[in-house]
This record gives C-alpha cells, sequence and structure tokens, in this order.
C-alpha cells in the first residue's frame, strides 16, 4: 500500500465537482472538504466549496488577457471551469460545456472527438467528452498544487468516483481523462458505495456502532438523484465468519434525469403563465428563482399557497425592468406527482418512442417519473429493508417520503417499517466517502465487497450463409461474469477463436446488469434486450514483420478487473507466450 | 517623510510580514531586489500563504487595523495602478453581482409602488445578504440586545461605543444599547488580477445575435 500522505477523494458529478481529504498523518484523520479555487468573474478567483462542472470555451476576444488565469496558470487560458462558466455560459450557451460526464458514457458518439458544445458552430473551438472531462480534473490538480505545494496531487491517493451504471468503456475513459490531466495513478469507485462509506464514516466514531442499524439480511437502498442524473444500487448485509459484511449486490442503469430537469419544468410552467418574453439571461434567472421558491413550498413547515418568484430588469433598472410573478402550491405538487408518482410495484418506464431519425444528443430519460425506474429497478432485483438518500433533490422531504412510501408498499413484510439512514451531507457525501474509503484501503473499516457491477461478453457473429437484409444473428460469449472483484482474472479456454498475426482484430463487445448467473465461458445463442452493445474492443496482433505474419493461431481470452476497476481484456496465444491487449474503440462508435 | 515610511514599515511588517516598496531605498547595497521585469498582469496573492491547508485557504483576506497604516490591499506589481482602491471596488463589484446593490442604489425610485419595490427587493436582499455573509461578515460590536440596559467601563474603546443623551461625571456609566453596532469579522475578497480595469464595477453588456 503507498505511504502517501494524503487521501484525496474527488467527486466528479454531472453537474457539481466536490472535493474531500484526509490528512493520514494526523493524530486522528479527519475527512475535511476542500474548497476549490475558481473563476467566480474575469479577474476574480475566489475558493467555492464546490466546482460547478460546466466549461467556457472563450474565443480570446470577449474577455481582457489574463482575466481567467488562475494562480497555477502560466497564461491566460482560453477554457474557463467553475462558477463563471456556469453563469457566462448560460448567456453565451453556445460555447458552453455542461454534462460531459453524461457523454462519457453515451456510445452512441465518438466520445474522443472534440464534438462539444454539442451542436456549436463551427468556429468554436470544440473538445471530446474525454476532454472536458480531463479539464475538470486539470482544475483540481491545480487548486491542489497551489494550496499544498510540497504534496503535489499526482503522488497522493486519488479516489475518484464513477456513476454506478458506468460500462467497462466509460471507466476506462475516466481514467484516461485523469491520465490527461496528470493523475496517472486513480482508484475508481462507484458513487452511491461511496455515500454509503460517507454514512458509515459518519457512524463510526462510536466503535461501529453502524452494525446497531443493520442487521444480517438488511438491503440498503442508495438513492441517488442529482442535478443531472439518477443512480440506484442495492447493498446487502450479510454475515460472514461471524462478522457482519456488506455486499453492493446490483446497480442500476444510467438515467439521465434530475433535479435540473424538474426545476426546468417549473420554470417553463411559470414562464407559460407570463406575458413578457424573457431572453436567456432572464429564463436562467428565473430557473433559480423557481429552485428557491420549490424548496420554500418543499418545507413541510411552509403553510403558504405560494412562493414569489422575481425576475429582476436585465438592464441597470433592477425594479423597473423586473416582472413579478409567483409559484403556485399546486405548481410544486404537480411537479412532485410528475416526477415522483404513486406508482405499482413492477411499473416500468416508458419506452422512448423510436422514431426513424433519432437526434443523436444525449438519450435524456423518455419517462420523468424517478419512481417508475426505481420500480423497475427493485422488481428486477431485490426488496429494499432500507435506505439511504443522495444528492440535492432528495433534500425535499416531500419527496424522501413519496419514495419511503412506495418502497414501503412494495416491501414484503409492510409490518417492519423501512429503515431510513441518515447523516450524512446530501450534496458532499460522495466525495467525502470517497476519502472515507481511501481509509478504509489502507485498514481502518470496513469494506463493500462488490465487484464488476455487469457480465461482460464478446460477440460472436454466427456463420451462416448471407441472405441479403438480414444481419447475421449475434452470439454472445462470457468473459467476465456479474461480481468479478477486483484484482482477478478469468481465463477463458475457446476452441473456435483463431486471430490472424499482423492483422487488426476486431469484436462486439455487449454487457448486461441482469444476467447475474452467466458464468465465464456461458455462451447466450441469441442476442436479447438484455445485453447492451458497448463500443467495440480491438487489437493489432503482433506486427506485419512477425515472423509468422498471416498465420491462424489459436487464442484464449482473459479478462482482468484491476484494483483501479477497470476491465482489461486480454487474447493469449495459446501454446505460446504472447498475449495482446484489447482496446476499448471508442472511435467507432456502437450502436450505429 | 521618512517618518511615515517608518511607520508604513512598522505596521506592514505586523500585519502583513512585508515592507512598502518605499522602504527599497534604504536597504543595504547588495540587499536591494532587482527590479521585477514588468507583467501584463499579475495575480495579486500575497496573502495566499503557499503550504497551508486547503481550509485555511482564503482569498486575500484582511484583518481590521486599528490604525490607517497599511494599505487596504496586497502588494500590486509596478504596472498595478493599486492605490488601495481595488479592494473597495471588488466589494462593490461582489455585491452588485451577487446582489445587482448598485443597480438598485442608482435606479430613480419615487415612480414604483410599494409593492413594485418590495418585491424586487427580496431578490436584492437575498443576494447582497449571502454576499455580505461570505465577504464581509458582520458582528454586533455589543452583545446585549438593543434597548437593555448595558454598563460602560473606564477605558472604553470610544472608536467602538459612541455615547450620547446626558454625557456628565467619568465612566463607568450606565444607559440603554440604542443600536448594537457593526463590526467585521474578516474582510475575505476574490483573489484579483490586474487583468481587468480597476475602476469598473460591472462591465457594460453587449448580447450578439
Amino acid at each position: 500500500m503507498s505511504a502517501a500522505r494524503y487521501i484525496v477523494g474527488i467527486d466528479l458529478g454531472t453537474t457539481n465537482t466536490a472535493v474531500a481529504y484526509v490528512d493520514t498523518q494526523e493524530e486522528t484523520p479527519r475527512i475535511q472538504p476542500f474548497p476549490i479555487l475558481q473563476i467566480v468573474a474575469p479577474g476574480s478567483a475566489e475558493p467555492r466549496p464546490s466546482l460547478p462542472s460546466c466549461l467556457y470555451l472563450s474565443s480570446g476576444v470577449e474577455f481582457p488577457p489574463d482575466a481567467l488565469r488562475l494562480p497555477w496558470h502560466e497564461h491566460g487560458p482560453l477554457i474557463v471551469g467553475g462558477e463563471f462558466a456556469r453563469t457566462h455560459g448560460a448567456q453565451a450557451t453556445t460555447r458552453l460545456v455542461s454534462s460531459a460526464k453524461s457523454w462519457l458514457c453515451h456510445s452512441g458518439v465518438d466520445r474522443e472527438a472534440e464534438i462539444l458544445p454539442w451542436q456549436a458552430p463551427d468556429d468554436v473551438g470544440k473538445i471530446s467528452p474525454v476532454e472536458a472531462s480531463s479539464s475538470y480534473l486539470d482544475h483540481i490538480l491545480g487548486a491542489w498544487n497551489h494550496a499544498f505545494p510540497h504534496a503535489p496531487l499526482a503522488e497522493q491517493d486519488v479516489l475518484l468516483t464513477v456513476p454506478a451504471s458506468f460500462d467497462a468503456v466509460a471507466r476506462e475513459l475516466t481514467v484516461r481523462a485523469a491520465t490527461q490531466a496528470g493523475l496517472p495513478h486513480v482508484t475508481l469507485l462507484e458513487e452511491p458505495q461511496a455515500a454509503f462509506y460517507s454514512w458509515l464514516g459518519s457512524h463510526q466514531t462510536r466503535a461501529d456502532d453502524w452494525r446497531r442499524e443493520l442487521a444480517v439480511g438488511d438491503v440498503v437502498l442508495v438513492c441517488d438523484v442529482g442535478g443531472g442524473t439518477t443512480d440506484f444500487s442495492l447493498i446487502a448485509v450479510s454475515e460472514a465468519d461471524g462478522n457482519l459484511s456488506l455486499e453492493r449486490v446490483a446497480v442500476g442503469d444510467h438515467i439521465l434525469l434530475g433535479g435540473d430537469n424538474m426545476d426546468l419544468a417549473l420554470a417553463h410552467a411559470v414562464r407559460a403563465r407570463l406575458d413578457a418574453q424573457l431572453d436567456n439571461w432572464q429564463f436562467a434567472s428565473l430557473v433559480h428563482s423557481c429552485r428557491a421558491a420549490k424548496e420554500q413550498l418543499l418545507d413541510p413547515a411552509n403553510p403558504a399557497e405560494s412562493a414569489p418568484v422575481v425576475v429582476l430588469g436585465r438592464g441597470s433598472k433592477v425594479i423597473g425592468g423586473s416582472i413579478k410573478t409567483e409559484v403556485k402550491r399546486a405548481d410544486v405538487e404537480l411537479l412532485v406527482d410528475g416526477f415522483f408518482p404513486a406508482v405499482e410495484l413492477g411499473a416500468k418506464p416508458k419506452r422512448d418512442r423510436r422514431v426513424g431519425l433519432r437526434e443523436l444528443g444525449l438519450p435524456f430519460a423518455a419517462d420523468p417519473a424517478v419512481t417508475r425506474h426505481l420500480s423497475a429497478f427493485v422488481g428486477a432485483h431485490r426488496k429494499a429493508t432500507a435506505v439511504l438518500f443522495n444528492g440535492g433533490v432528495m433534500k425535499g422531504r416531500p419527496l424522501r417520503q413519496r419514495i419511503v412510501e412506495m418502497l414501503d408498499s412494495w416491501s414484503d413484510s409492510p409490518e417492519d417499517d423501512l429503515k431510513v439512514l441518515t447523516g450524512t451531507d446530501l450534496d458532499l457525501a460522495v466525495a467525502h466517502g470517497a476519502a472515507y474509503y481511501g481509509l478504509v484501503r489502507r485498514g481502518k473499516g470496513v469494506r463493500i465487497r462488490g465487484g464488476t457491477a455487469r457480465a461482460y461478453y464478446i460477440g460472436i457473429e454466427s456463420s451462416m450463409p448471407a441472405v441479403p437484409g438480414l444481419s447475421p444473428p449475434l452470439k454472445a460469449l462470457c468473459v467476465a461474469p456479474f461480481g468479478m472483484e477486483e484484482g482477478t482474472e478469468a481465463e477463458l479456454e475457446s476452441r473456435e477463436l483463431g486471430l490472424v498475426v499482423g492483422e487488426p482484430a476486431e469484436f462486439r463487445f455487449l454487457s448486461s446488469t441482469t444476467r447475474r448467473d452467466d458464468r465465464v465461458g456461458t455462451l447466450i445463442e441469441q442476442v436479447d434486450e438484455s445485453l447492451t452493445e458497448l463500443a467495440p474492443v480491438s487489437t493489432v496482433m503482433g506486427d506485419e514483420k512477425a515472423a509468422d505474419a498471416g498465420h491462424l493461431i489459436p487464442v484464449d481470452l482473459r479478462s482482468r478487473v484491476t484494483e483501479i476497476g477497470t476491465l482489461e481484456l486480454y487474447c493469449v496465444e495459446k501454446n505460446g507466450p504472447r498475449k495482446w491487449k484489447l482496446e476499448y474503440n471508442v472511435r467507432e462508435s456502437a450502436g450505429e | 517623510m521618512r517618518f511615515l515610511i517608518a511607520l508604513r514599515c512598522f505596521f506592514l511588517i505586523l500585519f502583513y510580514k512585508r515592507l512598502p516598496e518605499e522602504a527599497v531605498q534604504f536597504l543595504p547595497e547588495g540587499k536591494k531586489p532587482a527590479p521585477l521585469p514588468p507583467r501584463s498582469a499579475e495575480l495579486v496573492e500575497a496573502e495566499l500563504a503557499p503550504g497551508k491547508s486547503a481550509a485555511e485557504q482564503k482569498p486575500v483576506e484582511q484583518k481590521p487595523v486599528e490604525k490607517p497604516a497599511a494599505p487596504a490591499s496586497a502588494p500590486a506589481s509596478p504596472v498595478s495602478k493599486d492605490d488601495g482602491t481595488r479592494g473597495a471596488v471588488q466589494l462593490l463589484a461582489v455585491l452588485q453581482r451577487e446582489g445587482r446593490l448598485l443597480d438598485f442604489l442608482q435606479e430613480e425610485i419615487d415612480g414604483y409602488s410599494d409593492a413594485q419595490i418590495g418585491a424586487a427587493v427580496r431578490d436584492i436582499h437575498r443576494g447582497c445578504k449571502k454576499a455580505l455573509a461570505e465577504h464581509a461578515p458582520l458582528e454586533p460590536v455589543m452583545r446585549a440586545p438593543e434597548n437593555s440596559q448595558v454598563r460602560v467601563d473606564a477605558g472604553f474603546d470610544p472608536s467602538r461605543i459612541r455615547l450620547t443623551g446626558n454625557i456628565v461625571g467619568e465612566p463607568p456609566f450606565t444607559g440603554t444599547l440604542k443600536h448594537h453596532g457593526w463590526c467585521t469579522a474578516r474582510i475575505v475578497l476574490p483573489l484579483s488580477s490586474a487583468a481587468t480595469d480597476p475602476t469598473v464595477v460591472a462591465p457594460a453588456e453587449v448580447e450578439l445575435s
């Protein structure tokens, strides 16, 4: 184990990035937040508790030279991230990059191509989703090294959180982004697990008192609804060698749905009642005011029937130009029922209407009902006996109540009350928990077992006579089962795989979150909806000058889940020492 | 003149751990620093102590000083026009950015109804209050509730307590606390770059179509 002084947890969120750290040389190491110095206005920098995950790509003329320069920059950069990028970008949207993380796991696009801001005019110097993620990490690195010049971040234990729903390719790309930012050694941790670690950490003060709240047989639902994404995980409490042990038993799909959708929906409803036209600045300000009004009305202590909303005048006439309206209680109730409706267990989210030509933007959830996504998740896995909330949206008590009611109504034993785990900071728990996990890795505290959240497959096209208009049926061969643990390998002896030395080889690559019983070598004859196709994997087997170039050699497949949480695949020569790593080929987008 | 520089040296070393620029001429030969190459922009970050833990990391932080000896702001590069006004402009800029305070004060409000003003002020108040709490958190000078009886001891600081009414005799005095007063716990200004025009509180905004 490395002996780095600091353990640093980075929550690279879809809408906000937060950092927490531990100084292991302190007598009783405690987890502290790391305020991130960032540009708040041209020429002005301040530390803030989190860094909005937004980038503004400047054209170079709109600010004084060096006005975007932070103390660690040698020159004023053209790309600025954080608070100013968020507020200014809302008024110059063609140069704003947001939700880069959601693009990172969107297999429909080339994630290393300069495509962001999506659909921006050509003269905006675009960047790739990987570069965007790298850019936030680069900011964190600069801010850290500036605050701790004698303990560079690259030499510390860095834990980076990813959504549990991130597949092997998105995880690999996250590591690639970290490497590009100058952080070659990061460890990945799933966000819901991090939130749970934060809860464990907050119950660690009096020796292990989390064991008093959870018992063998409990299944904890981590319900994480953030600004842009919703992420579910189940963590089961079991017994091993007389001790309670924790295992992450299921993760949900990546759902692009969150609090921002709610605020936008509310703002659109309020705008529809206004006579006045709003420009982008005014609409952004309306969204902001609607969020504040929503929070007021969601507060059970507030009996008011409406909350005032004011959009201040755009020009210097702040009162004369102001537009006054209100958010009604009915609006908020409609919002709660739209996003958190009461549903039966087994309700499934409405599917996308597949139209011939779909716009290739982000695959936002077609169904805004968080509870329907939850019902599908719980229905496909196990019922929860406890719940831990995370994400800013879950601050609203009626929303938490609705989830608790749903879980209670779906429960097999309605007489047992659902346990609601509390004590974490809904905004900062993930970064906090990541830092705590760093301590756990050094042997202080209980670890959640988990392994891969999906099973992975190599696609094999069946050999059959070509029929015009029909693509040959695809078989899938399992190369890494569900729950394969970090640091383990699996070898698949194959009878059918042979590769030509010196020629590029490419395989289709698939995954499943629901096929939990497949073993290495399981062959699925007919690929169905339980499998999702990811980016293909490819390699060049040796070079053209190899002695046996052009020969067909038989190979086995080997999969390895690395200590840092990525999946590696190799082709291993059957009767020889050579092996070739299969790389995720995101340049060729899948799904097309 | 030398007296003033000596006084500035005293307070700057005491509070800011540095010498004023004018003191250079009195340094012994050989200790004088080489003149800095002019840079177009110098991030003012003298108070941002490297090596401190992040929790302590604050932007240029100014402790209130008893005597107006030290300039209000951190040392500037040779090209910066910093004469101490930058900090004041920054504070105005923050109040304008977060709460539109200057727009509000500059607007003729006679023609508006109380309801119109009230609605807008709610928003302005929220923004300014947050900005003030972050950049210039305030504390009462005296913590007793207003309109309660308080004692003013001998040797009180008349800059912190102002006596009104029938002032006769010697302290200790007893009286009614009419206003608890305000003092700044600290002033936390953003790190500022000399790249921007220090006289601009809020830039003009032009939207391109």
